[in-house]
C-alpha cells in the first residue's frame, strides 16, 4: 500500500495464468499488486512475451469534493481498465476508495466506500464480472499527497485499483 | 449477558482493591460553593498542603490533586511559597487566620501511611477557610501502586463538595496513538488516565485502529480495526486483551458505540457504497437494521436513557444531524444552522448533543439541545473533530489536526461553557479520544 505520486503506470504483471509478483520499483503509480512480496528476481524473470503484454493503464481516478460520480476523464481511464481486465480474465482487483482530510473520520470512510463502489459499478457496466472486483475504503487514513491545500486534497480524493 | 457479567466481575475486582471511608468531621460543616454553570468563573483559590508521609508519596499525592483541580479551570492553587503554616496534621484544626492571609478560600490537608498489611492508607480533609470549618474528610485504602487513583479520588471529592456535581478526575481516556509518516500512519489504541499519565497501548499497530469507545463498565472497548484488510467493528477486553469481530456482517462495519446498558453495539454497515445503521445484541447476536436510506447514515449515538439515537446523514445532500427512536422510527432532522454537522455525541446528562461542524473550510466543535435549539460553538479552527464527553457532562475532549505533512493530531479538552481549553499531553500524535465512565 505504498504511496505513489504518479497516476500512470505499466501493468507489469499477470499474464496467461502465470503468477507474478508485483514490484514497486517498476510499477510505482501504475496498477500493481498490493499484497505480493516485493521481489526483483520475480520481475527480472518476466520473459519478453510478458513484457510485450504489458498494458498501459492508469490505476486511479479522482473525485470532486464530497462526490463519488465518475467524470469524463475518469470514464476514459476506467474504460481502459475494463478493456484490460476483459483481456486478462484471471486478474482480480481490489478497488481502494479514499477521501481527503477535509471531512470527519466516519463520513470519509463511508465516502471512500461510495467512491470505490462507483468505480466497481462502472467496471461492471463495461463488462467486468463483479466477483473479480473487491472494494475497501480507507477514508482519509492513507493520503498520498501531504500538503493541506487543494493541490494535495484533489490527489487524495481517489479510487485506486490494486491487483489482488 | 455474557459480556456484562464478565465485565461486572472485573469491575468488582477493581473496587475490591480500593476502600473508601468517611473521616469524622472536626467541627461543624460549611457551605463554600462554586457555581460551575457560569462559564467564566473566577477560579476558587485553594491551598493544598503536602500530605504527611514518611516518604515522598505525600508530596506526589498533593501534586496530582493540585494538577487535577487546576486543569478544571475552577480552582487556582495557592503558591506553596506563600504558605505560612507549612505542616498541618490531618487530625488538627488548621490556623485559619494564616490561610486567610494567603487568600486561600479552601484548604486541603492529608496524610499517607504505609500500613503493616502492605496497604497504603490515605486520609484528607477539605476545609472552608473563611468559615473555619471542615467540608469533607475521607480515608482510602489501596495498594501503594494505586496512589495516583487516590489523588484523583481526592480531587473528585473536593470537586464534588465544592461544585455539587459529580467529579471526573478518576477516569481514563482511550484514544488512537499515531506514529510514522502521514501517508503510512501507524494507529494503535492506547489508554491513559484523564490527566495523560499511566499510558498503555492496547493494540500492536499492525492493523489500523480507529474510533475506540468505552463500554459502560469501562472494561471493554469497541473500535474499528483494519485487521486482515477488512475494516470491521471489534470488541476488545482491556483486562484480558482478548478481542473478537462484532457480528457477521457482509461489508465494512464502522462508527461503533455501546448502548447505555452495554447490551448492544450500534454501528454503520456499508454495502455497495451505501451506509446504514444497525444494532447488534451482544447476547443473542441478533442484528437489527434501523435506517434504510441510499445515503451515508453513520456516527450513531444513543441518548443516555437508550430511548433515542442521534446520527448523521447526508440524505438531504449534506451531512446533518438526525434523531430517531431506538427502533429507527420517527426520524427528524435537528441541525439547521449554516454548514455541515457530523459526529454527534449525546451528553451523559442528556441535556446536550456535541458535534463537529464544518463551516467555510473550518472545523468547529459545538453543542446543541437534543431538539436542535441553543447551538453554541465551543472551539473552532483549521480542524477540530470528534467530541467526547466527560462522564459528568461538563467537559468535552476532542482532537485537533495540524496542517501539512509534518503535523498531526493532538488531544484537547474544553469546558462545555466554551472556556478553559487545554491540551492533554500524550507521547505522540493522538486522535479519536473517548472518555471512560466513572469507574466507581
Amino acid at each position: 500500500m505504498g504511496p505513489s505520486s504518479k497516476s500512470k503506470i505499466i501493468l507489469s504483471m499477470a499474464l496467461l495464468g502465470l503468477v507474478i509478483s508485483g514490484c514497486a520499483s517498476t510499477t510505482d503509480g501504475r496498477l500493481q499488486n498490493s499484497s505480493a512480496p516485493q521481489s526483483a528476481a520475480t520481475t527480472s524473470s518476466l520473459n519478453e512475451d510478458a513484457q510485450n503484454l504489458v498494458a498501459n493503464v492508469a490505476d486511479r481516478v479522482f473525485f470532486a469534493t464530497d462526490q463519488s460520480n465518475i467524470d469524463g476523464s475518469s470514464r476514459a481511464t476506467l474504460r481502459d481498465q475494463a478493456a484490460w481486465l476483459n483481456q486478462n480474465a484471471s486478474i482480480r482487483l481490489t478497488i481502494e476508495g479514499h477521501a481527503d482530510e477535509r471531512g470527519t473520520r466516519e463520513y470519509n470512510l463511508a465516502l471512500g466506500a461510495r467512491r470505490a463502489n462507483a468505480v466497481r459499478d462502472f467496471l461492471i457496466s463495461e463488462g467486468v464480472s463483479g466477483d473479480r472486483l473487491q472494494t475497501i475504503s480507507y477514508g482519509k487514513e492513507r493520503p498520498v499527497s501531504l500538503c493541506s491545500e487543494e493541490s494535495c486534497w484533489s490527489k487524495n480524493r481517489r479510487a485506486v485499483a490494486n491487483i489482488r | 449477558m455474557r459480556y456484562v457479567s464478565k465485565a461486572k466481575r472485573q469491575f468488582q475486582k477493581a473496587l475490591w482493591a480500593l476502600a473508601i471511608f468517611a473521616l469524622l468531621p472536626i467541627g461543624a460543616q460549611a457551605a463554600l460553593k462554586i457555581d460551575i454553570t457560569q462559564g467564566n468563573v473566577e477560579p476558587l483559590p485553594i491551598a493544598v498542603l503536602d500530605f504527611e508521609s514518611e516518604d515522598g508519596v505525600g508530596q506526589d499525592l498533593a501534586k496530582v490533586v493540585i494538577a487535577d483541580l487546576e486543569r478544571s479551570g475552577l480552582f487556582r492553587p495557592v503558591d506553596r511559597e506563600a504558605f505560612i503554616e507549612t505542616q498541618v496534621g490531618v487530625n488538627v484544626r488548621p490556623k485559619f487566620k494564616d490561610w486567610r492571609v494567603v487568600n486561600a478560600l479552601a484548604l486541603v490537608t492529608g496524610r499517607a501511611v504505609l500500613q503493616g498489611d502492605g496497604r497504603l492508607r490515605v486520609e484528607f480533609r477539605l476545609w472552608d477557610v473563611v468559615a473555619g470549618q471542615q467540608m469533607t474528610g475521607l480515608q482510602f485504602f489501596t495498594k501503594p501502586e494505586n496512589w495516583r487513583r487516590i489523588s484523583h479520588l481526592v480531587a473528585d471529592a473536593i470537586y464534588e463538595r465544592l461544585t455539587g456535581e459529580t467529579g471526573y478526575f478518576d477516569t481514563r481516556i482511550v484514544y488512537v496513538s499515531e506514529s510514522g509518516p502521514k501517508n503510512q500512519r501507524v494507529k494503535k489504541l492506547a489508554v491513559m488516565d484523564q490527566d495523560g499519565f499511566s499510558q498503555s497501548e492496547l493494540t500492536s499497530g499492525r492493523a489500523l485502529a480507529l474510533t475506540p469507545r468505552f463500554s459502560p463498565t469501562a472494561q471493554e472497548i469497541t473500535y474499528l480495526s483494519f485487521a486482515n484488510n477488512k475494516p470491521r467493528v471489534y470488541l476488545l477486553n482491556i483486562e484480558t486483551g482478548q478481542q473478537e469481530v462484532v457480528g457477521d456482517f457482509p461489508g465494512m462495519t464502522f462508527a461503533p458505540r455501546f448502548s447505555p446498558d452495554g447490551q448492544k453495539i450500534i454501528l454503520s454497515l456499508e454495502r455497495n457504497g451505501n451506509s446504514n445503521i444497525y444494532t447488534m445484541d451482544l447476547r443473542t447476536r441478533e442484528t437489527r437494521r434501523l435506517t434504510s436510506s441510499l445515503a451515508i447514515d453513520t456516527a450513531p449515538c444513543f441518548a443516555p436513557d437508550g430511548s433515542r439515537i442521534v446520527f448523521e446523514s447526508d440524505r438531504m445532500g449534506s451531512q446533518q444531524l438526525y434523531v430517531m427512536e431506538d427502533d429507527g422510527s420517527n426520524v427528524r432532522r435537528i441541525s439547521y444552522g449554516e454548514g455541515r454537522y457530523a459526529t454527534p455525541v449525546w451528553s451523559p446528562r442528556g441535556d446536550l448533543i456535541a458535534f463537529t461542524k464544518t463551516l467555510k473550510g473550518r472545523f468547529l466543535i459545538g453543542v446543541m439541545k437534543p431538539d436542535g435549539s441553543g447551538e453554541r460553538i465551543l472551539t473552532e479552527g483549521f480542524h477540530n473533530e470528534g467530541p467526547a464527553w466527560s462522564p459528568n457532562g461538563r467537559v468535552i475532549t476532542f482532537f485537533r489536526e495540524g496542517k501539512g505533512a509534518d503535523e498531526g493530531s493532538t488531544l484537547w479538552t474544553v469546558d462545555v461553557t466554551g472556556y478553559n481549553e487545554r491540551p492533554i499531553s500524550t507521547p505522540g500524535w493522538a486522535s479519536d479520544p473517548a472518555w471512560s465512565p466513572l469507574i466507581r
